[in-house]
């Protein structure tokens, strides 16, 4: 048990899925010799050599289609796109390929890779490098979409991703990467990749989020405790498949939601969510489902970004709105 | 091509005046001033953003100028420029304005992009720049598209269409070669190979070392021009350019160049060794070739000292301006998402 950020224990985790299993490669741009933008795999060339880790040029497309093909012979690449914004050229290959390859074989064969990319605002550089694309990623059957959202999750849910026999898009919260320190034990134990994580029962009302948002939820429930109401907060964790019961539950006890996101507010996987509550939880709404979201417009550059983002405030006056009805 | 390669080895005379494709002494001014605007440029980004005044990234284009500086002078008025977000040497050069420039980089209302879009993004239709991009090698297929428009409307104008050594090895850059030359689209693709995409050198990404050759199996023009020459530049892009003009189709330079900096900001410095960048500093470098040309030819060091100091006159009213501008109303959140009304 060490304490790590959540950049150290994707870390340990690729470390400890090439230690167990070496099937498992890593390839990106720059994932070699520098370990990557954000230093993720920082220490893996040197540990696992030049054969199972490997710098790749810039060639997105390249890089997804060459992990479908790795994974269809059994290996499980675990692909790194420096930044979201770049992993749209990859979209085709995962689309079209890495998603349909259990199917279109009737399961005779599967794809176990992993893309793993870090999303979100957080550096102050606009646009590519601070989306919150996680919806283009939903939509396709056939991946699993997982964002985690503490040192602790990234550890356990990455270890999964690596494991489980079907392509998983790892997407990792560029502002979260160096937020925090906590205990991560490097033991080998990871989440499972079908499950909500429950971090806060409260009973009051319903924060449910994931990725960058999620500290602010915890620290909007804090302020709300402090004016005696008590939140439930939800990290979605993995997107898809969705555990929904995990979110109506919730809702059942609260009568009220607060869906939060950074992506935008218009086909965000938030409205997923509100789908469900608007159908099997809807007997359970005591108010209208709130969400609190980036804008609809394009992420701008640092001094536009505060007001982009959707923080503390924005889910606490939602909050407040939610348990005004009824 | 050979002929392009040749005429930029003829350019590098070291004596007389305006001598078989050698620059004038005008010429060499003009090419001095232009290198020195931007290199005091970005040494005052480099400074503004130590000093927490540019956010994210800014890529500084310092120990390349000769390649914007030396192939602008091979264009003529209506030619479209476009590039990758090391973009602020190729934006000085079309003629915007350092000022607009620089508070682009500060993100502020009197930037290009009215502080949204940063150092990456920026655009002159008035100077026909299209931008500024970030997704490594996109321009390329970008620049086609501009190169088809003259084609079109069968003017001559030519389309420069800048990418990196690294940007080479994305796709889309095949897709296009394949594309312009099928359609002969005048456009000129530009590698700047300065040796490095961001940690890693040309060796260790690219299978072929010639890149000039890279459009060959489409049958297009190429040549590997010395990029640290402004007057290599220059005859080589008057070559490529006239190629392309004359209805020909696309050619494609290889600038062999070098980047001081770091890729971006913060850049961990570990794939090269500073002698290897000192040793570019101190043998190759492009302003400091012309100068000794200058001094050649006769020009004084008053003289020359009198572009250094209307120089660093303009990079510091940028440098002000860009402090002072206004920050970007938080309304501008939502302009120019879609067309208004
Ligand atoms: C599609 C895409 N992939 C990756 C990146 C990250 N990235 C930014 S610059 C760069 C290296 C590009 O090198 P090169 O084309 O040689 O240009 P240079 O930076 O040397 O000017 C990379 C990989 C990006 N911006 N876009
Ligand atoms: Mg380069």
């Amino acid at each position: 048990m060490r304490d790590a950020t959540l950049v150290e224990a994707i870390n340990a985790a690729l470390a400890r899925a090439m230690q167990e299993d070496e099937r498992v490669l890593v390839l990106g741009e720059d994932v070699g010799k520098d370990g990557g933008v954000f230093r993720a795999t920082d220490g893996l060339l040197a540990r696992f050599g030049p054969a199972r880790v490997f710098d790749t040029p810039v060639a997105e497309a390249a890089i997804a289609g060459m992990s479908v093909g790795l994974a269809a012979q059994g290996f499980c690449p675990v692909a790194e796109i420096q930044f979201m914004g770049f992993a749209y050229a990859a979209i085709d290959q995962l689309l079209n390929h890495a998603a349909r390859l259990r199917t279109r074989t009737r399961g005779r064969l599967s794809c176990p890779m992993v893309l793993r990319t870090p999303c979100g605002a957080g550096v102050h550089a606009p646009e590519h490098h601070s989306e919150s694309g996680e919806a283009c990623f939903t939509n396709i059957p056939g991946l699993r979409v997982v964002v985690p959202s503490s040192p602790r999750r990234g550890y356990g849910l990455l270890l999964a991703a690596i494991r489980d026999s079907d392509p998983v898009v790892f997407l990792e919260p560029t502002r979260l990467y160096r937020a925090v320190r906590e205990p991560v034990a490097d033991d080998g134990t990871s989440l499972p990749l079908d499950r909500c994580i429950t971090l806060r029962e409260g009973g009051d009302v319903t924060l449910v989020g994931w990725g960058g948002v999620v500290p602010e939820m915890l620290a909007a429930a804090e302020r709300l405790a402090a004016e005696g109401t008590q939140a439930d907060v939800i990290d979605v964790a993995t997107l898809v498949p969705l555990d929904a019961e995990t979110i109506l539950a919730s809702v059942a006890g609260t009568g009220r939601c607060v869906i939060c996101h950074e992506a935008p507010l218009t086909g965000g996987f938030g409205a997923e969510i509100a789908a469900r509550l608007a159908g099997p939880g809807l007997f359970s709404l005591l108010a209208p489902v709130e969400r609190v979201t980036g804008w609809d417009t394009i992420v701008p550059l640092s001094r536009l970004e505060r007001h982009y983002l959707p923080g503390v405030e924005r889910i606490l006056a939602a909050a407040r709105r939610s348990l005004r009805h009824g | 091509m050979a002929h392009a390669a040749e005429a930029g080895k003829r350019g590098r005379t070291r004596t007389g005046v305006s001598k078989a494709g050698g620059f004038s002494s005008d010429e060499l001014l003009r090419a001095y001033r232009e290198m020195l605007l931007i290199r005091r440029f970005e040494e005052k980004a480099g400074q503004l953003y130590g000093m927490g005044l540019i956010g994210g990234f800014c890529h500084l284009y310092i120990g390349q100028e000769a390649v914007v500086v030396g192939l602008q002078m091979a264009l003529k008025e209506g030619d479209q420029v476009i590039t990758s977000y090391r973009d602020h040497g190729h934006m000085l050069v079309t003629g915007m304005a350092p000022r607009g420039v620089m508070a682009e980089l500060t993100g502020r209302a009197g930037g290009y992009s009215r502080g949204k879009g940063g150092s990456m993004h920026m655009f002159s239709k008035e100077r026909n720049f299209f931008g500024g991009h970030g997704i490594v090698g996109a321009q390329a297929s970008l620049g086609t598209g501009l190169a088809f428009s003259n084609r079109y409307r069968g003017n001559d104008n030519v389309c420069l269409t800048y990418f990196g050594e690294g940007a080479s090895n994305q796709g889309q850059v095949y897709e296009s070669f394949n594309l312009a030359a099928l359609m002969k689209l005048p456009v000129v693709y530009v590698i700047e190979n300065n040796r490095y995409g961001m940690g890693t050198s040309v060796e260790r990404a690219s299978a072929s070392q010639d890149l000039s050759k890279n459009g060959a199996p489409w049958g297009i023009p190429g040549a590997q021009v010395d990029g640290m020459d402004v007057e290599a530049v220059k005859l080589a892009g008057e070559v490529a350019v006239a190629h392309c003009r004359a209805g020909n189709g696309p050619f494609l330079l290889e600038m062999k160049t070098y980047r001081y900096r770091g890729h971006s900001m913060s850049d961990p410095a570990k794939y090269r060794t500073r002698e290897e960048v000192q040793k570019m500093r101190t043998e190759r470098d492009c302003i400091d070739t012309v100068h000794a040309r200058l001094t050649e030819l006769g020009v004084t060091e008053p003289e020359i000292k009198q572009i250094d100091d209307a120089v660093k006159q303009i990079v510091q009213d940028a440098a002000e301006f860009a402090q002072t501008s206004p920050e970007p109303d938080p309304a501008e959140l939502w302009t120019d998402v879609l067309v208004e009304g």
